[in-house]
């Protein structure tokens, strides 16, 4: 048990723990709040993957913009400042068996797949993750076309949500 | 070191907690935070098949630089219409939104 | 290597000697190395940021035309001390009904999101926390962490005067974050990296000669992202009692204080990494570590010096007049200065290197004489629409 494996459990563990935080809290403002707890043990995550630039970026967007507009929407949808009454569905135990139905469909899935247990093979070194993965979103024969979508959907997405939100004063 | 499947087992058991996030919450918001706990979980089955995988293609995560964006513009169209609901019925949770118009 | 030329280094091998000859394991003994060096470089910051109370003090009240503090030590030096322990020892207050735990993280998380900057700070070429290749975009992340514990501070406050504060300077910096990242990405595109000991060894000409304006943009937009005037809504004490820190007392406003000045301070040292070539002085730097590291202080408290005086000369902008100033003006200017400078760059990148300087140059001056031209046509509109009889001043005079 070396020390990068320690790491990834103590990820791990915080990361499921606070997923767990999320979908059960009463207290939506706590609930955003462990979002971030989550969302951050994630960027770590990637950092231990190697994917540096994903880390980085993954603070700036999730936890920089859209966390953020979380708490705001929190904040804008409420009558009062607490909540109040069970914030559970009553049939939530059977939503329980479903997840938990899902998560043993997935991992028996996974048992039968004979690359599973693999080990990650080594970095050249010299290797240059940024620049392979700028010259990669921007390459005729790779993925520019997906990129420049993605900017046209983000535009849509702009245009949407200020009409929709919109008031007239 | 970690073998492959300790991170596959993490991201199922992530998207398992999303998912009953969405199938079990009132709170329209918070039927949000499951779909982003969901959406969090195959950024990262993407990330490790790229690294366990063949470093050079750089598929996985320009996978999931398109998963951020996605997601980035769900959030914002999906919260705006939360708002804008809110504005005109005074209330966000699910089970209360259920006429189309009256 | 000697303590002149690689004092760090040197400072971790002996050490990792002495641990091994008490017979650590290697991996403790690396972690106990890197984590005095981490204690080492925040009490060396928060130091400092001791001494910019001082350094504020004594400049705002040279612009006022008064001497500042001078009772206690030579020119007022001990002053900065007795604020702290008067901030020390004030009562601790939490507001009745504030959520405990998120109130009274907020402070924790404000001050850590501007230490955490220094950790990719290069104060020489061989002194840094960390040579990150993605700095750039980290000084963004460590931004995002710093405008959640604004809003943390604010909902928890259980106040709605916190509360109008907290969402009215999160509006303000998350808009002006956009014109920074696309003016930090024209260092990026001229370097050829994003690491910040890149961009310093790239720069055998200041970047702020190859694009002025890009510089300007930027201090702006740090300015702002700074909270301080001419965009301190946060501060704002006419109109908002104090903002998002009103129900702070003692050290956790200290907190606060120490991390806004300490920002600041940082924020210089960036401008100074980014335009002003760093620890770069015509070579001096090579004379060992330690003067590289006083240039880059040096040129960090120039930046520093900067926000000050515009924050003592300038007076307060509304706050939907700041964002308009940010979503219509800076945002597209910045842009269309990046696409310029990325044009010009690779159009002109093999010429010899006066070439290369005069070009952009030449670029940054007619972008800003197309600026120029048209906030005196918006000015000119503006004062015909305020004043309709008053002589407005044609243009081109």
């Amino acid at each position: 048990m070396n020390g990068t494996q320690l790491v990834f459990l103590g990820v791990g563990a915080v990361i499921l723990i606070s997923a767990l935080l999320v979908v059960t809290t009463r207290n939506l403002i706590h609930a955003a709040l462990w979002l971030i707890v989550t969302l951050f043990g994630v960027a770590i995550l990637y950092a231990l993957l190697n994917a540096g630039f994903l880390a980085v970026v993954q603070v700036v967007i999730y936890i920089g913009a859209i966390a953020i507009l979380f708490i705001f929407a929190v904040m804008l949808t409420r009558k009062e400042l607490r909540d109040r009454g069970p914030q559970l569905n009553p049939a939530w135990w059977l939503s329980a068996i479903v997840a938990a139905l899902t998560f043993g469909g997935l991992v028996w899935m996974l048992q039968g797949w004979s690359g599973l247990t693999r080990s990650a093979g080594e970095i050249p070194p010299g290797f240059d993750a940024v620049g392979a993965l700028g010259n990669a979103l921007i390459a005729p024969n790779a993925f520019v076309l997906p990129f420049e979508v993605a900017s046209v959907l983000l535009l849509a997405a702009l245009i949407g949500a200020v009409y929709v939100a919109f008031t007239r004063k | 070191m970690i073998p492959l499947s300790w991170f596959l087992i993490l991201s199922a058991g992530l998207f398992s907690i999303g998912l009953f996030g969405v199938l079990s919450r009132k709170n329209a918001i918070a039927i949000l935070l499951g779909v982003e706990l969901m959406l969090n979980a195959v950024n990262i089955n993407l990330v490790s098949f790229w690294r366990y995988g063949n470093i050079a293609d750089m598929a996985g995560q320009v996978f999931a630089i398109i998963v951020f964006a996605v997601a980035a513009a769900e959030v914002a169209v999906g919260l705006a219409l939360v708002i804008s609901v809110y504005r005109q019925r005074r209330t966000v949770i699910a089970d209360d939104l259920d006429m189309m118009k009256w | 290597m000697n303590l002149w030329a690689d004092p760090v280094n040197l400072a971790a091998r002996w050490m990792a000697g002495l641990l091994d000859g008490w017979g650590t394991p290697a991996w403790l003994s690396t972690l106990l190395i890197q984590l005095v060096g981490v204690v080492l470089l925040v009490s060396v910051m928060m130091v400092v940021d001791i001494l910019l109370v001082w350094v504020e003090r004594k400049v705002v009240a040279r612009f006022q035309d008064r001497l500042g503090p001078n009772r206690l030590g030579p020119f007022g030096i001990i002053q900065p001390f007795a604020d702290i322990i008067k901030l020390l020892i004030k009562e601790d207050i939490t507001p009745h009904g504030a959520d405990r735990v998120i109130y009274n993280l907020a402070p924790i998380l404000s001050l850590m999101s501007v230490l955490l900057l220094w950790a990719i700070v290069p104060l020489a070429p061989v002194i840094f926390g960390v040579d990150l290749n993605v700095g750039a975009l980290y000084i963004i992340a460590t931004g995002a962490i710093g405008t959640l514990a604004i809003i943390m501070a604010g909902w928890a406050s259980n106040n709605k005067y916190a509360l109008i504060g907290a969402f009215r300077q999160v509006a303000v910096l998350v808009s002006f974050e956009v014109p920074m990242i696309a003016t930090m990405l024209i260092p990026t595109i001229l370097a050829g990296s994003m690491g910040m000991n890149a961009i310093i060894q790239a720069q055998d000409v200041w970047y702020v000669v190859l694009a002025p304006l890009a510089a300007i943009i930027f201090m702006i937009a740090a300015i702002a992202e700074l909270g301080r005037s001419p965009f301190d809504l946060n501060e704002a004490e006419s109109e908002i009692v104090a903002g998002f820190h009103i129900e702070y007392t003692g050290m956790k406003f200290g907190l606060f204080y120490a991390g806004e000045l300490l920002h600041a301070f940082t924020f210089g040292g960036f401008w100074a990494i980014l335009f002003f070539g760093g620890y770069r002085l015509f070579g001096l730097e090579q004379l060992g570590p330690l003067v590289a590291a006083v240039i880059l202080l040096g040129k960090a408290l120039f930046g520093y010096w900067i926000i000050m005086w515009v924050r003592y000369t300038m007076m307060r902008v509304r706050i939907d007049r700041m964002l308009a100033f940010s979503w219509k003006f800076l945002t597209p200017l910045a842009f269309a200065l990046l696409l310029a400078t990325a044009l010009v760059n690779t159009l002109l990148r093999d010429a010899s290197a006066l070439i290369h300087a005069g070009g952009m140059l030449l670029t940054n001056v007619v972008a800003g004489a197309i600026v120029v031209q048209i906030l005196r046509r918006f000015g000119n509109r503006e004062r015909a629409r305020i004043r309709p009889s008053a002589r407005s001043v044609p243009a081109g005079q």
